[in-house]
């Protein structure tokens, strides 16, 4: 089997079991209203803590509500989709602690695409829906001259910062190999992260934002592409087409969290219990 | 004498339950340190813009993000007490282990929740607090007295978050599910206790009224004398009083529920 059909059967697996979540999930309508519901209130709490700030001051970092609403809404719809894509990764360690682990290892399918879709939650496209709603809000409250790039630019960094995120979840369920217990730290990278892209890049010291930009290049969720849609300086000399690189970084993002995936998952020793 | 040396041992059992998991510990306080190092920019642009937003310098205001990265895991303020296991206690049954012992059950818990909020606070919540004093600007008294009653404060604060909390676990006698109420509790805890922002930067009446609910005293209440913006003995009174009307009314429900709930199980 080439690569390709390994990734085909990887996504079918997928699929597969992320339907028999969902389908199981719908067995409690009002459950999964009421837990949809609750995802949607916890993140907008996020929110509402920005506004309450907004109620004493007109701008933070020099940034206006609207355009501080573009960038929580750009990274809250790609963080949303990468945590119901595959947010249940963060449970890994657990799995590794009690042996479950194994049981995936005995199946026909890629244990990435089991792993990414072991219970898969419809309750997390409240997050989702509470980001994209803040978006739209944000992007027709905004004064920008619109031009068909810039239109462009909105799908292109959803979809290149859902997946930079994705590749976070993957790194960081690739390191819980290693720290079994420590599963906490990957949620300074994927909820610290996702706090800190919701402000501008001009409120936080260089040396961070340096960090965010060209080592976990997070910067590329929201930050570069808003700055280029919104006409506000970026701190660091990037060049034009940066703002357009989303897909790239993501790539990139990608291949090396599969690295990471693959060395985990080489170096994992059963429980044997 | 004897009941007092069981929940000293209980409270002893919790705080060693989570000293032994260190890699977690560590994992929490880098987790609470980024989030700290966070929080503190969005401030400083925040009072940059508005100095002295209420009543708040600047370097108050960065203290403030540090106690509260401290006391966040400490009072359990997004979840993560022994409300969960109790709950799930209570769910399958072996609660009825609990309530044969011969010991009080909200003050076993109490034991336990205390146990566990000292080691966090030690464990988890230190580590990041200095590093914030090393690395920022911050305002720390130097008398001895008002450290006193800093402490007095995050202790009576602890009593408040586990009377929240024992009653939002025992919510699951009669709903044998509790997760939606304790996920209602967590959100009214991040928002009303001055975690998501200091209450006193709430506009208008909203700011008043969220400082009269008890979960002031979780964070806002020991921010406060820390900073020395409030009144010592006015806000451990404030304290005090809502920790005897929480455990009055657990005390009220579990007996309730004692009572009038039969046991889920075999």
């Amino acid at each position: 089997m080439g690569d390709g059909g390994r990734v085909a059967a990887g996504l079918r697996a997928y699929g597969l079991i992320a339907w028999m979540w969902t389908r199981s999930t719908m067995a409690y309508r009002a459950s999964f209203a009421m837990t949809a519901l609750a995802s949607f209130a916890v993140t907008a709490l996020d929110f509402v803590a920005i506004l309450l700030m907004f109620s004493r001051v007109d701008a933070l970092g020099g940034w206006p509500l609207a355009e501080i609403g573009v960038l929580y809404g750009l990274s809250g719809v790609a963080f949303g989709l990468a945590d119901l894509a595959v947010g249940s990764m963060e449970r890994l360690g657990q799995r590794v602690r009690d042996g479950t682990l194994d049981t995936l290892l005995v199946r026909p399918a890629p244990v990435l695409a089991q792993l990414g879709a072991d219970r898969f939650a419809p309750r997390r496209i409240g997050r989702v829906a509470q980001g994209a709603l803040v978006l739209g809000w944000s992007l027709a409250a905004v004064d920008v001259a619109w031009t068909p790039a810039k239109v462009l630019l909105v799908p292109v960094a959803l979809a290149g910062g859902a997946v930079i995120f994705g590749a976070v979840f993957v790194a960081g369920a690739s390191f819980q190999f290693l720290a079994q217990d420590a599963a906490e730290v990957q949620n300074a990278f994927t909820y610290g992260g996702t706090t800190l892209l919701q402000y501008p890049p001009a409120v936080f010291a260089a040396e961070l934002v340096r960090g965010v930009t060209f080592v976990l290049p997070l910067a590329f969720v929201n930050w570069v592409p808003a700055s280029y849609l919104l006409g506000r300086p970026y701190p660091l000399d990037l060049p034009p087409w940066a703002a357009f690189a989303s897909p790239l970084v993501a790539a990139v993002c990608c291949a090396l969290a599969g690295l990471a995936w693959r060395a985990g998952l080489r170096s994992y020793r059963s429980t044997g219990s | 004498m004897a009941a007092e040396r069981l929940y000293l041992a209980v409270a002893a059992g919790g705080f060693r339950r989570y000293a032994t998991y260190r890699a977690a510990t560590a994992a929490g306080v880098f987790t609470n340190t980024v989030f700290g190092l966070i929080l503190v920019y969005t401030y400083l642009a925040l009072w940059d813009e508005r100095p002295h937003l209420g009543g708040y310098d600047q370097a108050q205001a960065v203290t403030y993000v540090w106690v509260g990265q401290a006391l966040l895991s400490t009072l359990a303020i997004g979840g993560g007490g022994v409300e969960g296991e109790l709950m799930e206690r209570i769910r399958s049954g072996d609660i009825a282990v609990d309530l044969y012992r011969p010991a009080d059950l909200q003050m076993w818990w109490l034991a336990a929740d205390l146990g566990r909020a000292l080691f966090q606070l030690l464990g988890r919540g230190v580590a990041p607090f200095v590093f914030g004093a090393v690395f920022f600007p911050v305002a720390l008294p130097g008398e001895p007295g008002r450290w006193a009653a800093f402490l007095a404060a995050v202790l009576l604060g602890m009593v408040v978050g586990y009377g929240i909390r024992f009653l939002v676990a025992l919510s699951a006698f009669w709903l044998l599910d509790g997760a939606g109420v304790a996920q209602m509790a967590w959100i009214a805890g991040l928002f009303c206790s001055g975690l998501l922002l200091p209450l006193n930067v709430f506009p208008g009446a909203l700011g008043e009224v969220v400082r009269l609910l008890p979960w002031s005293s979780l964070l806002q209440g020991p921010a406060d004398v820390l900073l020395g913006e409030a009144d010592a003995a006015g806000v451990l009174v404030f304290q005090a009083g809502w920790a005897v009307v929480l455990l009055a009314a657990g005390r009220l429900a579990q007996r309730a529920a004692t009572r009038r709930v039969v046991v889920q199980g075999g």
